[in-house]
């Protein structure tokens, strides 16, 4: 486009319909040495190594599905929390005594600030002309010490995560919706007398515990129930029930009745 | 027929200069790997606009679905996951894309720093690289409450918490992320959300034009 000074503006276009450039690639020739054109030679290498790295982007997706813990929930005081990998080394700076506390400000703003700070000012602060690393001991040994922390930092944090906890109080709760009649007969056996065993485990909700899976929203029939409430199954024992035999299989019609809508 | 369009097209816009210049750019033999297999590491920028431009995809395709509301958020990223075909594979972009380009943009700037890139005339563009840095972390910072589960809104607490922190203005920074002064919740969802998917990208794309206009100017740093 040549647009010099001095046009005249009124009623020019600016566009010249004559002496336009063609649309033809440079020569080769005029590439001296080893240099290429970008288009197409060096975008099709691009592509190539964009190609590779796409396939391990993809294996990655594939293989480690993103996670999602359980629906926010404000209430929960107990929650432990855990940024993203990549502030990990903000996170474990601040539990250090004189980054938190009263000395917070140290370890929230001044630290990383100095450093974001020495990263955005680098060429105002190295002025000379060398530009091997080699020959710019300062610049190269900050960066060095720069990595090293961060990469200790992160390290620190990673290993004294307790990542079991941090699963098990993540975990997405099943919500099971199940409408407990109870006055029903079976349901006042089972929170009887002769039920006591069965809530000593599964809870006065029937909800389960941990010792033992809930009642409500079971998959078993009538029948199966009983058959486990005389015989046991998995880590329950036994001769559970302490009444008769007709209040047993009333009980497991109850308990069998205990499905999801 | 294609070529009388273009040629139609050219006549009145003179679009040829724009693209031939960006095309026929010479691409030097120390940058190439194909003759210096070292020379990978000047591919870390390219990838990490690679990835951006998939995290641009995914995330567009994300919020057909995704519901920026403290009832709804949690359901459509976990109706998203497990309901929608190939909902697991967007989402699995978005989220590994994250970390990759943080990942990648980290390997990029560690390029130009050892390579002695950003001294002059090049320090205006390693300013703007780190703003890209920055704003880089603050849509990770962001995309990381949006899934409204445990970990994202107790992180975000955190995070907030760090930026009350800030001498003087840290309470303001508060209210303008949180949107009340003392809560967490619906408020924040959809200033992060705002935040997320409008302004932070919209600082992105001029910042990344200007670091490709620059480079395109000066051309890339000689070899050491």
């Amino acid at each position: 486009m040549h647009r010099g000074k001095g046009m005249k503006f009124v009623g020019d276009s600016r566009v010249k319909a004559t002496g336009r450039m063609p649309n033809k690639p440079k020569d080769y020739s005029e590439y001296p040495g080893r240099t290429e054109a970008f288009w197409p030679d060096f975008l099709l290498k691009e592509w190539m190594v964009g190609a590779v790295f796409l396939i391990g982007y993809l294996l990655l997706t594939v293989a480690h599905p993103s996670p999602l813990e359980g629906q926010a929930d404000p209430t929960n005081t107990a929650y432990i929390p855990l940024p993203d990998w990549y502030f990990l080394q903000m996170y474990q700076l601040l539990k250090y005594t004189y980054a938190s506390g009263p000395y917070n400000i140290i370890g929230a703003i001044i630290i990383p600030g100095l450093a974001f700070g020495a990263l955005a000012l680098a060429p105002f602060l190295d002025t000379t002309k060398e530009r091997s690393p080699f020959k710019r001991p300062l610049p190269t040994a900050f960066m060095l010490l720069a990595l090293a922390s961060m990469i200790y930092l992160t390290w620190e944090s990673v290993v004294n995560h307790d990542w079991e906890a941090a699963e098990a109080q993540g975990q997405i709760q099943e919500e099971v919706n199940v409408e407990i009649d109870e006055t029903a007969e079976g349901y006042l056996l089972l929170t009887g007398e002769q039920g006591k065993s069965c809530i000593a485990c599964h809870g006065a909700d029937l909800a389960g515990g941990a010792a033992a899976p809930p009642l409500v929203g079971n998959e078993l029939t009538a029948d199966e129930v009983a058959e486990i409430m005389v015989n046991g199954r998995g880590a329950m024992p036994a001769g559970q029930w302490a009444g008769t035999d007709e209040e047993l299989q009333v009980v497991a019609e109850f308990i069998a009745s205990l499905k999801e809508e | 027929m294609l070529n009388k369009i273009y040629d139609w097209v050219d006549e009145r816009l003179d679009i040829t200069p724009i693209w031939r210049d960006i095309a026929d750019h010479e691409v030097p033999e120390h940058v190439n790997p194909a003759h210096h297999f070292s020379a990978f590491v000047y591919c870390f920028g390219g990838l990490t606009f690679f990835i951006t431009v998939i995290q641009i995809l995914s995330g567009m395709f994300l919020t057909m679905y995704y519901v920026p509301d403290i009832e709804n958020a949690w359901k459509s990223v976990y109706y998203l996951q497990n309901e929608v075909a190939f909902g697991e594979i967007v989402r699995g972009m978005h989220h590994w894309g994250a970390s990759l380009v943080i990942v990648m943009m980290f390997l990029h700037t560690l390029r130009v720093f050892f390579t002695g890139s950003y001294k002059k005339p090049r320090e205006l563009n390693w300013l703007v690289g780190v703003g890209i840095f920055g704003v880089m972390l603050g849509l990770g910072f962001t995309g990381y409450l949006l899934p409204w589960d445990m970990k994202a809104l107790f992180a975000t607490k955190v995070g907030i918490e760090i930026a009350a922190s800030v001498p003087f203005v840290g309470e303001l920074i508060k209210t303008l992320l949180a949107g009340d002064a003392t809560i967490l919740g619906a408020q924040t969802l959809t200033r992060f959300f705002a935040i997320h998917v409008f302004f932070l990208p919209a600082v992105l794309f001029v910042l990344l034009a200007l670091h490709f206009i620059m480079i395109r100017r000066q051309g890339i740093s000689g070899p050491l």
